[in-house]
């Protein structure tokens, strides 16, 4: 149940700010300080959702086959590979070192 | 998901806008009318890279624990990658539902601001604007700027939008499928996607010294209060990394420091 209204507010919301972008007057959103934090947002949000699912085990720190998956997907990017080659890397990489007792 | 020279590295559902130049390839988009197969072909090939990051979304969400049915409508009703990923990820840990909702939107208040953007150059009738509103992402945004005309502009945001929308629900269809499938998807590496995902999105989003500074603080306050406050709620703490960073740096500026000032305006 509780995932369903997570679900539900995920949808609702989303979809409201979604609208909200093509309805209200343009000047609105237009301050310069809405917009960079605006940008910087998603800036945090990532940052922080990459480290935690990088490095969390529920609500413990712990350094596991992921660190090296994460890191091969680092590398990747900056080698300028393509999205799908990233995210591989990071799988493939993650899957060799568990199995291997990492 | 946001413009540097990379960005049109970045296939997942949540790639940024960035106006003038081509979503695929990195190529520079040729200014005057473009033909519609020229646009089609853009819509196309960004359809496709993102269709592939959904079946990463079906295993992530089905390894979460989420059932076929609850991965599924997320793609249909949220159809917005990361907030999806974001939602998956906090409920994993164990959140309770209005903090991990509370991070998805976060992650989806983005989609305003490309909204607002798409608006002028859509110029949409209004009645029309709520059945579009679905399909404002990082991907539509970021074809429908490229084009030079209003017109190109239409049938680029639709046609990605189209693309984007029945590619990314078959493949998190079949992602969740697959996941049921493989059994034990840590074994095979797949809890790694999510992250990979996550970086991936961020990488091309670290242009200037405020973005890193805002990232490596989001990391900081995310992995430090993780211990300590009820899952979900860390990555709130940490999304706080956008406003401190703003308000150190309008501090700075407010002392006349000059230099601070110029660099500050660099970045907007």
């Amino acid at each position: 149940m509780n995932v369903w209204i997570a679900i539900g507010l995920t949808a609702a919301g989303c979809y409201l700010v979604k609208l909200a972008g093509l309805l209200v007057p343009a000047d609105t959103l237009e301050r310069p300080l809405v917009q960079r934090l605006a940008a910087l947002l998603p800036v945090a949000l990532l940052a922080a959702l990459t480290a935690q699912q990088t490095f969390a085990v529920g609500s413990t720190l712990t350094v596991d086959a992921r660190v090296a998956g994460v890191a091969a997907a680092a590398l990747a990017l900056v080698l300028r590979a393509p999205f799908l080659v990233v995210v591989g890397a990071a799988v493939a990489v993650t899957a060799v070192v568990r199995a291997l007792g990492g | 998901m946001t413009a540097s020279e990379d960005r049109d590295q970045v296939g997942g559902l949540d790639r940024g806008p960035e106006r003038g130049r081509g979503p695929v390839g990195g190529s520079p988009v040729v200014s005057g009318a473009r033909p519609d197969r020229a646009v089609v072909r853009d819509a196309l090939g960004v359809g496709v890279a993102v269709g592939l990051s959904g079946f990463a979304f079906g295993v992530t969400s089905a390894g979460a624990g989420l059932t076929l049915l609850q991965t599924c409508v997320l793609s249909l009703l949220v159809f917005t990658g990361a907030s999806q990923f974001a939602l998956v990820g906090a409920l994993a840990a164990g959140g309770n539902p209005f903090t991990a909702a509370a991070g998805a939107f976060f992650l989806g208040t983005r989609n305003a601001f490309y909204g607002l953007r798409l608006s002028q150059l859509l110029a949409l009738p209004r009645w029309v604007r709520p059945f579009a509103a679905h399909w404002v992402i990082d991907e539509t945004t970021a074809v429908a700027l490229a084009q030079p005309d209003q017109r190109s502009t239409r049938l680029g945001f639709t046609a990605t939008g189209l693309t984007l929308y029945l590619l990314w629900n078959l493949t998190t269809l079949l992602g969740g499928l697959g996941a049921e499938a493989i059994g034990d998807t840590a074994a095979w590496g797949l809890d790694a996607a999510g992250p990979a995902v996550f970086l991936a999105l961020l990488a091309p989003m670290l242009r200037t010294a405020t973005e890193r500074a805002t990232a490596g603080l989001a990391v900081v306050l995310g992995l430090a209060f993780l211990p300590v406050l009820p899952a979900g709620v860390p990555v709130l703490v940490a999304a706080l990394a956008a406003p401190l960073v703003l308000w150190f740096q309008g501090r700075r500026i407010r002392r006349g420091d000059a230099t601070s000032e110029t660099s500050a305006k660099r970045d907007v």
